[in-house]
Protein backbone atom coordinates (compact mmCIF):
# COMPACT_ATOMS: atom_id res chain seq x y z
CA UNK A 1 0.00 0.00 0.00
CA UNK A 2 1.61 3.24 -0.78
CA UNK A 3 2.25 5.32 1.97
CA UNK A 4 -0.31 8.20 2.66
CA UNK A 5 1.40 11.31 2.77
CA UNK A 6 0.61 13.93 5.57
CA UNK A 7 -0.59 17.41 5.17
CA UNK A 8 2.14 20.11 5.91
CA UNK A 9 1.46 20.90 9.41
CA UNK A 10 0.01 24.02 9.69
CA UNK A 11 -2.17 25.89 12.11
CA UNK A 12 -5.77 25.54 11.21
CA UNK A 13 -7.46 28.80 11.45
CA UNK A 14 -11.12 28.64 13.95
CA UNK A 15 -13.81 26.68 11.32
CA UNK A 16 -15.59 29.48 10.51
CA UNK A 17 -18.48 27.60 8.42
CA UNK A 18 -21.82 26.49 10.25
CA UNK A 19 -22.33 22.66 9.79
CA UNK A 20 -19.82 21.36 11.68
CA UNK A 21 -18.43 17.59 9.88
CA UNK A 22 -19.38 14.60 11.77
CA UNK A 23 -15.68 12.56 12.38
CA UNK A 24 -16.58 9.51 14.36
CA UNK A 25 -20.36 8.37 14.14
CA UNK A 26 -21.28 5.73 16.84
CA UNK A 27 -24.54 3.76 16.25
CA UNK A 28 -26.31 1.55 18.88
CA UNK A 29 -22.41 -0.02 19.78
CA UNK A 30 -22.25 -3.28 21.68
CA UNK A 31 -19.57 -5.17 22.86
CA UNK A 32 -19.35 -8.50 24.70
CA UNK A 33 -16.56 -10.91 25.26
CA UNK A 34 -16.95 -14.25 26.88
CA UNK A 35 -15.20 -14.61 30.11
CA UNK A 36 -14.53 -17.89 32.07
CA UNK A 37 -18.03 -18.34 33.32
CA UNK A 38 -20.46 -15.65 31.92
CA UNK A 39 -20.24 -13.10 29.29
CA UNK A 40 -19.19 -9.75 30.21
CA UNK A 41 -21.36 -6.89 28.68
CA UNK A 42 -18.12 -4.48 28.08
CA UNK A 43 -20.71 -1.96 25.97
CA UNK A 44 -24.25 -1.72 25.50
CA UNK A 45 -26.09 0.05 22.86
CA UNK A 46 -24.02 3.31 22.93
CA UNK A 47 -24.26 6.23 20.69
CA UNK A 48 -22.67 8.59 19.89
CA UNK A 49 -21.57 11.31 17.35
CA UNK A 50 -18.37 13.90 17.58
CA UNK A 51 -18.05 16.67 14.97
CA UNK A 52 -14.78 17.88 13.86
CA UNK A 53 -12.91 20.17 16.31
CA UNK A 54 -14.77 18.38 19.53
CA UNK A 55 -13.27 17.95 22.17
CA UNK A 56 -14.62 15.04 24.03
CA UNK A 57 -13.68 13.33 27.28
CA UNK A 58 -15.35 9.71 28.21
CA UNK A 59 -15.63 9.93 31.95
CA UNK A 60 -17.02 6.73 34.48
CA UNK A 61 -15.39 4.40 36.92
CA UNK A 62 -13.34 1.39 35.72
CA UNK A 63 -14.62 -1.25 33.60
CA UNK A 64 -16.84 1.49 32.24
CA UNK A 65 -16.29 0.44 28.66
CA UNK A 66 -14.48 4.08 28.34
CA UNK A 67 -11.20 2.89 26.98
CA UNK A 68 -13.33 -0.17 25.15
CA UNK A 69 -15.12 2.29 23.20
CA UNK A 70 -11.88 4.23 22.16
CA UNK A 71 -10.16 1.05 20.95
CA UNK A 72 -13.48 -0.03 18.97
CA UNK A 73 -13.04 3.35 16.81
CA UNK A 74 -8.86 2.39 17.01
CA UNK A 75 -10.38 -0.58 15.41
CA UNK A 76 -7.73 -2.03 17.86
CA UNK A 77 -11.09 -3.94 19.33
CA UNK A 78 -14.13 -5.42 17.48
CA UNK A 79 -17.48 -4.70 18.62
CA UNK A 80 -20.07 -7.44 18.65
CA UNK A 81 -22.84 -5.74 17.32
CA UNK A 82 -23.53 -2.12 16.11
CA UNK A 83 -21.83 0.50 13.46
CA UNK A 84 -18.96 2.52 13.68
CA UNK A 85 -17.59 5.39 11.25
CA UNK A 86 -14.62 7.11 10.92
CA UNK A 87 -14.45 9.90 8.65
CA UNK A 88 -17.16 7.84 6.83
CA UNK A 89 -14.67 4.94 7.05
CA UNK A 90 -14.94 2.00 8.89
CA UNK A 91 -12.44 1.97 11.64
CA UNK A 92 -10.17 -0.71 9.49
CA UNK A 93 -10.33 1.89 7.01
CA UNK A 94 -9.75 4.36 8.90
CA UNK A 95 -6.59 3.31 10.36
CA UNK A 96 -4.72 2.22 7.52
CA UNK A 97 -5.21 5.24 6.22
CA UNK A 98 -3.68 6.70 9.41
CA UNK A 99 -6.74 8.39 10.23
CA UNK A 100 -5.43 9.05 14.31
CA UNK A 101 -3.05 9.07 16.49
CA UNK A 102 -3.28 7.30 19.72
CA UNK A 103 -1.45 8.31 23.13
CA UNK A 104 -1.87 5.63 25.50
CA UNK A 105 -1.81 5.12 29.07
CA UNK A 106 1.78 4.32 29.64
CA UNK A 107 4.35 6.48 27.75
CA UNK A 108 5.23 3.28 25.49
CA UNK A 109 8.13 4.77 24.30
CA UNK A 110 11.01 2.64 22.66
CA UNK A 111 13.63 2.76 25.46
CA UNK A 112 16.10 1.97 22.62
CA UNK A 113 15.28 4.98 20.50
CA UNK A 114 16.39 8.60 21.48
CA UNK A 115 13.13 10.88 22.43
CA UNK A 116 14.26 12.19 18.87
CA UNK A 117 14.09 9.05 16.78
CA UNK A 118 10.95 7.79 19.12
CA UNK A 119 8.94 10.81 17.76
CA UNK A 120 9.87 9.91 14.37
CA UNK A 121 8.52 6.07 14.81
CA UNK A 122 5.61 6.67 12.55
CA UNK A 123 7.00 8.61 9.85
CA UNK A 124 10.01 5.97 9.20
CA UNK A 125 6.69 3.16 8.92
CA UNK A 126 5.11 5.75 6.48
CA UNK A 127 8.60 6.10 4.74
CA UNK A 128 9.18 9.75 5.04
CA UNK A 129 12.52 10.99 4.18
CA UNK A 130 14.96 10.81 6.63
CA UNK A 131 15.68 14.95 6.47
CA UNK A 132 11.63 15.44 6.76
CA UNK A 133 11.28 12.94 9.49
CA UNK A 134 13.90 14.68 11.33
CA UNK A 135 12.06 18.70 10.86
CA UNK A 136 8.98 17.05 11.43
CA UNK A 137 10.10 15.54 15.14
CA UNK A 138 11.90 18.67 16.18
CA UNK A 139 8.47 20.52 15.44
CA UNK A 140 6.16 18.49 17.14
CA UNK A 141 8.49 18.30 20.46
CA UNK A 142 8.99 21.90 20.43
CA UNK A 143 5.10 21.84 20.01
CA UNK A 144 5.25 20.06 23.56
CA UNK A 145 8.35 21.57 25.25
CA UNK A 146 10.89 19.82 24.81
CA UNK A 147 13.06 21.35 22.31
CA UNK A 148 16.96 20.45 23.80
CA UNK A 149 15.51 16.69 24.96
CA UNK A 150 16.03 15.33 21.50
CA UNK A 151 19.04 13.31 22.11
CA UNK A 152 18.03 11.60 25.45
CA UNK A 153 16.60 8.16 26.10
CA UNK A 154 12.77 7.72 27.62
CA UNK A 155 14.65 7.11 30.84
CA UNK A 156 16.34 9.81 31.23
CA UNK A 157 12.89 11.69 31.02
CA UNK A 158 10.47 12.01 33.83
CA UNK A 159 6.97 10.39 33.61
CA UNK A 160 5.31 13.96 32.23
CA UNK A 161 8.08 14.69 29.78
CA UNK A 162 7.85 10.89 28.10
CA UNK A 163 3.69 11.56 28.00
CA UNK A 164 4.70 14.80 26.46
CA UNK A 165 6.87 12.57 24.16
CA UNK A 166 4.13 10.36 23.39
CA UNK A 167 1.57 12.99 22.57
CA UNK A 168 4.46 14.65 20.03
CA UNK A 169 4.85 11.08 18.83
CA UNK A 170 0.90 11.09 17.78
CA UNK A 171 1.17 14.08 16.97
CA UNK A 172 3.93 13.72 14.10
CA UNK A 173 1.87 12.35 11.29
CA UNK A 174 -0.77 15.07 12.02
CA UNK A 175 -3.70 13.42 12.10
CA UNK A 176 -6.99 15.05 12.22
CA UNK A 177 -8.40 12.74 15.32
CA UNK A 178 -6.71 12.43 18.58
CA UNK A 179 -7.39 9.68 20.80
CA UNK A 180 -5.82 9.72 24.21
CA UNK A 181 -6.80 7.13 26.87
CA UNK A 182 -6.00 8.41 30.12
CA UNK A 183 -2.89 10.18 29.20
CA UNK A 184 -2.15 11.70 32.35
CA UNK A 185 -3.64 9.42 34.95
CA UNK A 186 -0.06 8.19 36.73
CA UNK A 187 1.02 12.13 37.00
CA UNK A 188 1.02 13.89 39.85
CA UNK A 189 -1.65 16.39 40.46
CA UNK A 190 1.25 19.46 39.76
CA UNK A 191 2.38 17.88 36.76
CA UNK A 192 -1.31 16.92 35.23
CA UNK A 193 -2.14 20.93 35.77
CA UNK A 194 -0.12 21.79 33.76
CA UNK A 195 0.00 19.00 31.34
CA UNK A 196 -3.99 20.18 30.40
CA UNK A 197 -2.95 23.89 30.25
CA UNK A 198 -0.57 22.80 27.41
CA UNK A 199 -3.03 20.29 25.95
CA UNK A 200 -5.66 22.83 25.52
CA UNK A 201 -3.63 25.34 23.63
CA UNK A 202 -2.30 22.64 21.82
CA UNK A 203 -6.05 21.71 20.69
CA UNK A 204 -7.08 25.19 20.34
CA UNK A 205 -3.72 26.04 18.44
CA UNK A 206 -4.15 22.78 15.71
CA UNK A 207 -8.27 22.33 16.27
CA UNK A 208 -7.88 19.03 16.14
CA UNK A 209 -11.09 16.57 16.83
CA UNK A 210 -9.95 14.67 20.75
CA UNK A 211 -11.44 11.64 22.24
CA UNK A 212 -10.12 11.64 25.70
CA UNK A 213 -10.46 9.15 28.50
CA UNK A 214 -10.13 9.98 32.00
CA UNK A 215 -11.18 9.78 35.79
CA UNK A 216 -11.27 13.15 36.53
CA UNK A 217 -13.66 15.37 36.40
CA UNK A 218 -11.85 18.52 37.00
CA UNK A 219 -9.80 17.31 33.66
CA UNK A 220 -12.80 16.42 31.92
CA UNK A 221 -14.45 19.77 32.67
CA UNK A 222 -11.71 21.90 31.93
CA UNK A 223 -10.25 20.51 28.93
CA UNK A 224 -13.70 19.37 26.88
CA UNK A 225 -16.24 20.70 24.53
CA UNK A 226 -18.73 17.86 25.40
CA UNK A 227 -18.11 15.74 28.72
CA UNK A 228 -19.86 11.76 28.24
CA UNK A 229 -20.23 10.17 31.14
CA UNK A 230 -20.55 6.42 31.15
CA UNK A 231 -21.64 3.51 34.08
CA UNK A 232 -20.29 0.26 34.06
CA UNK A 233 -22.08 -3.07 34.04
CA UNK A 234 -23.16 -3.10 31.27
CA UNK A 235 -20.67 -0.26 30.12
CA UNK A 236 -23.29 2.37 28.95
CA UNK A 237 -23.62 6.48 28.60
CA UNK A 238 -25.76 7.74 31.11
CA UNK A 239 -25.42 11.88 30.24
CA UNK A 240 -24.19 13.82 27.43
CA UNK A 241 -22.61 17.22 29.25
CA UNK A 242 -22.24 20.46 26.79
CA UNK A 243 -19.37 22.43 28.60
CA UNK A 244 -19.00 24.84 25.40
CA UNK A 245 -21.92 26.81 26.06
CA UNK A 246 -21.08 27.83 29.71
CA UNK A 247 -17.24 27.75 29.33
CA UNK A 248 -14.79 29.54 26.98
CA UNK A 249 -12.99 28.33 24.71
CA UNK A 250 -9.78 29.64 25.77
CA UNK A 251 -9.50 27.73 29.34
CA UNK A 252 -7.11 29.27 32.17
CA UNK A 253 -6.80 26.73 35.07
CA UNK A 254 -8.29 29.44 37.30
CA UNK A 255 -11.71 28.79 35.49
CA UNK A 256 -11.97 26.11 37.35
CA UNK A 257 -13.23 28.44 40.62
CA UNK A 258 -16.06 29.15 38.42
CA UNK A 259 -19.68 28.53 39.24
CA UNK A 260 -20.39 27.68 36.00
CA UNK A 261 -17.26 25.10 36.25
CA UNK A 262 -18.68 23.96 39.20
CA UNK A 263 -22.00 23.56 37.96
CA UNK A 264 -20.56 21.24 35.02
CA UNK A 265 -18.63 19.51 37.52
CA UNK A 266 -21.66 18.96 39.96
CA UNK A 267 -23.78 17.44 37.08
CA UNK A 268 -20.86 15.18 36.43
CA UNK A 269 -20.06 14.24 39.38
CA UNK A 270 -24.17 13.28 40.04
CA UNK A 271 -24.04 11.31 37.01
CA UNK A 272 -21.13 9.23 38.13
CA UNK A 273 -22.93 8.80 40.89
CA UNK A 274 -26.43 7.34 39.68
CA UNK A 275 -24.06 4.98 37.80
CA UNK A 276 -22.67 3.62 40.58
CA UNK A 277 -25.96 3.25 42.84
CA UNK A 278 -26.77 0.58 40.00
CA UNK A 279 -23.78 -1.18 41.05
CA UNK A 280 -23.79 -1.37 44.79
CA UNK B 1 38.41 -1.55 39.93
CA UNK B 2 38.68 -0.57 43.78
CA UNK B 3 40.81 -1.99 46.24
CA UNK B 4 37.87 -2.27 48.05
CA UNK B 5 36.19 -4.20 44.98
CA UNK B 6 39.32 -6.24 44.12
CA UNK B 7 39.44 -7.81 47.28
CA UNK B 8 37.01 -10.15 47.61
CA UNK B 9 38.30 -11.34 44.09
CA UNK B 10 42.44 -11.46 45.48
CA UNK B 11 41.19 -13.88 48.48
CA UNK B 12 38.78 -15.92 46.20
CA UNK B 13 41.85 -16.61 44.11
CA UNK B 14 44.22 -17.32 47.46
CA UNK B 15 41.68 -20.02 48.47
CA UNK B 16 41.83 -21.87 45.32
CA UNK B 17 45.23 -21.59 44.56
CA UNK B 18 45.91 -22.92 48.60
CA UNK B 19 42.71 -25.35 47.79
CA UNK B 20 44.57 -26.48 44.75
CA UNK B 21 47.77 -27.19 46.28
CA UNK B 22 46.49 -29.49 49.09
CA UNK B 23 44.86 -31.33 46.71
CA UNK B 24 47.84 -32.44 44.98
CA UNK B 25 49.58 -32.94 47.59
CA UNK B 26 46.84 -35.34 48.49
CA UNK B 27 45.98 -36.85 45.25
CA UNK B 28 49.69 -37.22 44.77
CA UNK B 29 50.49 -38.81 47.79
CA UNK B 30 50.34 -42.07 47.24
CA UNK B 31 52.90 -42.39 44.36
CA UNK B 32 55.17 -40.05 45.76
CA UNK B 33 55.53 -42.41 48.90
CA UNK B 34 56.02 -45.94 46.44
CA UNK B 35 58.66 -43.70 44.97
CA UNK B 36 60.35 -42.64 48.00
CA UNK B 37 60.05 -46.42 49.68
CA UNK B 38 61.08 -47.50 46.25
CA UNK B 39 64.25 -44.97 46.29
CA UNK B 40 65.31 -47.40 50.09
CA UNK B 41 66.60 -44.47 52.25
CA UNK B 42 64.24 -42.52 55.09
CA UNK B 43 62.43 -39.66 54.18
CA UNK B 44 60.65 -37.18 55.87
CA UNK B 45 57.11 -35.53 55.61
CA UNK B 46 58.72 -32.23 53.90
CA UNK B 47 60.34 -34.79 51.98
CA UNK B 48 56.85 -36.22 50.54
CA UNK B 49 55.13 -33.02 50.14
CA UNK B 50 58.09 -31.75 48.22
CA UNK B 51 58.03 -34.75 46.16
CA UNK B 52 54.14 -34.72 45.60
CA UNK B 53 54.63 -30.92 44.29
CA UNK B 54 57.19 -32.04 41.95
CA UNK B 55 56.54 -35.33 40.17
CA UNK B 56 56.98 -35.86 36.25
CA UNK B 57 53.12 -37.50 35.92
CA UNK B 58 51.11 -36.52 38.54
CA UNK B 59 47.98 -37.31 39.31
CA UNK B 60 47.05 -33.63 39.95
CA UNK B 61 49.90 -31.28 38.93
CA UNK B 62 50.62 -27.96 40.63
CA UNK B 63 49.66 -24.58 39.72
CA UNK B 64 53.33 -23.74 39.12
CA UNK B 65 54.06 -26.77 36.81
CA UNK B 66 51.09 -25.84 34.67
CA UNK B 67 51.73 -22.37 34.48
CA UNK B 68 55.47 -23.51 33.89
CA UNK B 69 54.17 -25.76 31.04
CA UNK B 70 51.89 -22.90 29.30
CA UNK B 71 54.99 -20.32 29.94
CA UNK B 72 57.68 -22.42 28.14
CA UNK B 73 54.58 -23.64 25.36
CA UNK B 74 53.83 -20.24 24.57
CA UNK B 75 57.33 -18.55 24.72
CA UNK B 76 59.66 -21.31 23.68
CA UNK B 77 57.95 -21.97 20.02
CA UNK B 78 56.88 -19.84 16.97
CA UNK B 79 52.80 -19.52 17.39
CA UNK B 80 52.91 -21.28 13.85
CA UNK B 81 54.69 -24.39 15.85
CA UNK B 82 52.70 -27.43 16.88
CA UNK B 83 54.39 -26.84 20.10
CA UNK B 84 53.15 -23.96 21.20
CA UNK B 85 49.81 -23.84 22.25
CA UNK B 86 48.66 -20.55 21.12
CA UNK B 87 48.45 -22.69 17.80
CA UNK B 88 46.20 -24.98 19.31
CA UNK B 89 43.60 -22.88 21.22
CA UNK B 90 43.82 -20.71 17.82
CA UNK B 91 42.27 -23.76 16.00
CA UNK B 92 40.03 -24.55 18.14
CA UNK B 93 39.13 -21.01 18.20
CA UNK B 94 38.37 -21.15 14.57
CA UNK B 95 35.86 -24.07 14.76
CA UNK B 96 34.32 -22.37 17.62
CA UNK B 97 34.00 -19.57 15.89
CA UNK B 98 32.10 -20.62 12.55
CA UNK B 99 30.02 -23.11 14.80
CA UNK B 100 28.99 -19.72 16.67
CA UNK B 101 28.43 -17.77 13.52
CA UNK B 102 26.36 -20.85 11.86
CA UNK B 103 24.55 -21.47 15.42
CA UNK B 104 23.44 -17.30 15.54
CA UNK B 105 21.94 -17.56 11.82
CA UNK B 106 20.47 -21.03 12.50
CA UNK B 107 19.05 -19.99 16.08
CA UNK B 108 17.76 -16.63 15.03
CA UNK B 109 16.22 -18.16 12.21
CA UNK B 110 14.45 -20.70 13.98
CA UNK B 111 13.17 -18.05 16.63
CA UNK B 112 11.98 -15.85 13.85
CA UNK B 113 9.63 -18.58 12.18
CA UNK B 114 8.58 -19.94 15.52
CA UNK B 115 6.99 -16.35 16.72
CA UNK B 116 6.06 -15.47 13.22
CA UNK B 117 4.05 -19.10 12.74
CA UNK B 118 2.64 -20.46 15.30
CA UNK B 119 2.47 -24.15 13.85
CA UNK B 120 6.14 -24.14 13.55
CA UNK B 121 5.57 -23.58 17.31
CA UNK B 122 4.20 -26.89 17.56
CA UNK B 123 6.05 -28.66 15.20
CA UNK B 124 9.51 -27.45 15.35
CA UNK B 125 9.95 -26.33 18.83
CA UNK B 126 9.84 -30.19 20.05
CA UNK B 127 12.81 -31.48 17.59
CA UNK B 128 14.73 -28.40 18.66
CA UNK B 129 14.19 -29.58 22.45
CA UNK B 130 15.06 -32.97 21.32
CA UNK B 131 17.87 -32.67 19.69
CA UNK B 132 19.48 -31.17 22.73
CA UNK B 133 18.80 -34.35 24.86
CA UNK B 134 20.97 -36.34 22.91
CA UNK B 135 24.37 -36.11 24.37
CA UNK B 136 27.14 -34.56 21.96
CA UNK B 137 29.33 -37.33 22.63
CA UNK B 138 27.52 -40.01 21.47
CA UNK B 139 26.35 -38.03 18.76
CA UNK B 140 29.70 -36.20 17.36
CA UNK B 141 31.88 -38.68 16.06
CA UNK B 142 28.77 -39.83 13.96
CA UNK B 143 28.74 -36.91 12.49
CA UNK B 144 32.46 -36.68 11.52
CA UNK B 145 31.93 -39.98 10.05
CA UNK B 146 29.20 -38.88 7.97
CA UNK B 147 30.75 -35.15 6.99
CA UNK B 148 33.98 -37.00 6.35
CA UNK B 149 32.11 -39.57 4.21
CA UNK B 150 30.82 -37.09 2.25
CA UNK B 151 34.21 -35.31 1.41
CA UNK B 152 34.01 -32.54 4.39
CA UNK B 153 36.75 -32.89 6.89
CA UNK B 154 38.80 -29.99 8.87
CA UNK B 155 37.24 -27.39 10.07
CA UNK B 156 33.71 -27.83 8.81
CA UNK B 157 32.77 -31.11 10.87
CA UNK B 158 34.10 -29.36 13.78
CA UNK B 159 31.90 -26.32 12.90
CA UNK B 160 28.63 -28.05 12.84
CA UNK B 161 29.37 -29.54 16.30
CA UNK B 162 29.92 -26.38 17.28
CA UNK B 163 26.74 -25.30 16.00
CA UNK B 164 24.41 -27.86 17.11
CA UNK B 165 25.85 -27.13 20.66
CA UNK B 166 25.26 -23.05 20.80
CA UNK B 167 21.94 -22.80 18.53
CA UNK B 168 19.64 -23.91 21.32
CA UNK B 169 20.13 -21.34 23.78
CA UNK B 170 19.92 -18.82 21.09
CA UNK B 171 16.43 -20.15 19.45
CA UNK B 172 14.99 -20.46 23.14
CA UNK B 173 16.01 -16.67 24.60
CA UNK B 174 15.57 -15.43 20.92
CA UNK B 175 11.73 -16.55 20.88
CA UNK B 176 11.33 -14.90 24.45
CA UNK B 177 13.02 -11.76 23.15
CA UNK B 178 11.11 -11.80 20.51
CA UNK B 179 7.81 -11.97 22.13
CA UNK B 180 9.20 -9.26 24.93
CA UNK B 181 7.38 -6.18 23.32
CA UNK B 182 5.29 -4.35 25.50
CA UNK B 183 1.32 -5.27 24.03
CA UNK B 184 1.04 -1.27 23.89
CA UNK B 185 3.98 -1.31 21.92
CA UNK B 186 2.65 -3.68 19.72
CA UNK B 187 -1.13 -1.97 19.67
CA UNK B 188 0.88 1.28 19.08
CA UNK B 189 2.04 -0.19 15.69
CA UNK B 190 -1.39 -1.34 14.58
CA UNK B 191 -2.16 2.13 15.07
CA UNK B 192 0.52 2.84 12.44
CA UNK B 193 -0.56 0.29 10.58
CA UNK B 194 2.82 -0.78 10.59
CA UNK B 195 3.29 -4.21 8.23
CA UNK B 196 4.56 -7.76 10.39
CA UNK B 197 7.77 -7.21 8.85
CA UNK B 198 7.92 -3.30 9.59
CA UNK B 199 6.83 -4.71 13.61
CA UNK B 200 9.48 -7.18 13.37
CA UNK B 201 11.97 -4.59 12.06
CA UNK B 202 11.43 -1.69 14.33
CA UNK B 203 9.98 -3.68 17.50
CA UNK B 204 10.34 -7.28 17.92
CA UNK B 205 13.96 -7.60 17.15
CA UNK B 206 15.11 -4.15 19.10
CA UNK B 207 13.27 -5.55 21.97
CA UNK B 208 14.74 -9.06 21.85
CA UNK B 209 18.06 -7.46 22.02
CA UNK B 210 18.81 -7.81 25.56
CA UNK B 211 17.28 -11.56 25.56
CA UNK B 212 19.80 -11.86 22.33
CA UNK B 213 22.64 -11.27 24.08
CA UNK B 214 22.04 -12.91 27.48
CA UNK B 215 21.66 -16.05 25.22
CA UNK B 216 24.87 -15.67 22.92
CA UNK B 217 26.98 -15.56 26.12
CA UNK B 218 25.99 -18.89 26.55
CA UNK B 219 26.09 -19.94 23.48
CA UNK B 220 29.45 -18.81 22.69
CA UNK B 221 30.78 -20.70 25.76
CA UNK B 222 28.45 -23.51 24.30
CA UNK B 223 30.98 -23.53 21.23
CA UNK B 224 33.82 -23.86 22.75
CA UNK B 225 32.91 -27.57 24.74
CA UNK B 226 31.50 -28.24 20.90
CA UNK B 227 34.80 -27.80 19.13
CA UNK B 228 36.69 -28.85 22.07
CA UNK B 229 34.43 -32.40 21.67
CA UNK B 230 34.75 -32.21 18.02
CA UNK B 231 38.44 -32.63 18.25
CA UNK B 232 38.39 -35.76 20.07
CA UNK B 233 36.97 -38.34 17.57
CA UNK B 234 38.48 -36.79 14.85
CA UNK B 235 42.12 -37.77 15.67
CA UNK B 236 43.31 -34.87 14.32
CA UNK B 237 47.06 -32.93 15.32
CA UNK B 238 45.72 -29.62 16.04
CA UNK B 239 43.18 -28.40 18.73
CA UNK B 240 43.50 -27.83 22.29
CA UNK B 241 41.06 -31.19 22.32
CA UNK B 242 43.86 -32.88 20.52
CA UNK B 243 45.93 -31.45 22.79
CA UNK B 244 43.48 -33.14 26.05
CA UNK B 245 43.65 -36.75 24.04
CA UNK B 246 47.18 -37.24 23.02
CA UNK B 247 48.26 -35.65 26.70
CA UNK B 248 45.81 -38.57 28.41
CA UNK B 249 47.22 -41.00 25.91
CA UNK B 250 50.62 -40.32 27.25
CA UNK B 251 49.88 -39.51 31.10
CA UNK B 252 50.98 -36.20 30.45
CA UNK B 253 48.81 -34.83 32.96
CA UNK B 254 50.66 -31.43 32.85
CA UNK B 255 49.69 -31.01 29.31
CA UNK B 256 46.19 -31.92 29.83
CA UNK B 257 45.97 -29.14 32.27
CA UNK B 258 47.29 -26.41 30.09
CA UNK B 259 45.02 -27.15 27.67
CA UNK B 260 42.28 -26.90 29.91
CA UNK B 261 43.30 -23.35 31.44
CA UNK B 262 43.55 -22.11 27.74
CA UNK B 263 40.04 -23.46 27.14
CA UNK B 264 38.93 -21.26 29.70
CA UNK B 265 41.16 -18.45 29.31
CA UNK B 266 39.44 -18.76 25.32
CA UNK B 267 35.82 -19.10 26.73
CA UNK B 268 35.85 -16.11 29.08
CA UNK B 269 37.74 -13.73 26.18
CA UNK B 270 35.10 -14.92 23.97
CA UNK B 271 31.88 -14.39 26.43
CA UNK B 272 33.70 -11.13 27.40
CA UNK B 273 34.17 -9.72 23.49
CA UNK B 274 29.99 -11.01 23.20
CA UNK B 275 29.47 -8.28 26.46
CA UNK B 276 31.56 -5.67 25.08
CA UNK B 277 29.25 -5.67 21.88
CA UNK B 278 26.29 -6.24 23.73
CA UNK B 279 27.17 -2.42 25.47
CA UNK B 280 27.91 -0.99 22.06
CA UNK B 281 24.93 -2.44 20.18
CA UNK B 282 22.47 -2.02 23.20
CA UNK B 283 22.00 1.66 23.27
CA UNK B 284 19.99 2.84 26.51
CA UNK B 285 20.89 -0.61 27.61
CA UNK B 286 19.43 -0.02 31.16
CA UNK B 287 16.81 -2.48 31.35
CA UNK B 288 14.92 -0.77 29.49
CA UNK B 289 12.53 1.65 31.47
CA UNK B 290 9.48 2.26 29.29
Amino acid sequence: MPAAQPAPLTLVPPAADAAPRTIVDVRNLTLTYQAADHPVYALSDVSLSISKGDFISLIGPSGCGKTTLMRVVADLEQPTSGEVTVNGMTPEQARLKRAYGYVFQAPALYPWRTVERNVMLPLEIMGLPRADRQQRAREQLDLVGLSGFERKFPWQLSGGMQQRVSIARALAFNPDLLLMDEPFGALDEITRDHLNLQLTRLWLGTRKTCIFVTHSIAEAVFLSTRIVVMSPRPGRILDVIDCDRDLPRERTLDIRESPEFQRIAHRVREGLMEGHSYDD
Amino acid sequence: MTIKGSLPVAVMALAVLVLWYAGAVWLNAPMATDALNRAGHDWTTADLIRATLAMKRPILPTPDQVALDLYTSLTGYPVTSIRNLLYHTGVTAGAALAGFGMGVVLGVALAAGIVQARTLESSLLPWVIASQTVPILAIAPMIVVILGNLGFTGLLPKAIIAMYLCFFPITIGMVKGLRSADPLTLDLMRTYSAGTAQTFRLLRLPASLPYLFTSLKIAVAASVVGAIVAELPTGGQAGLGARLLSGSYYGQTVQIWSALVMAAVLSVTLVAVVGLAERALVPGGRGGAR
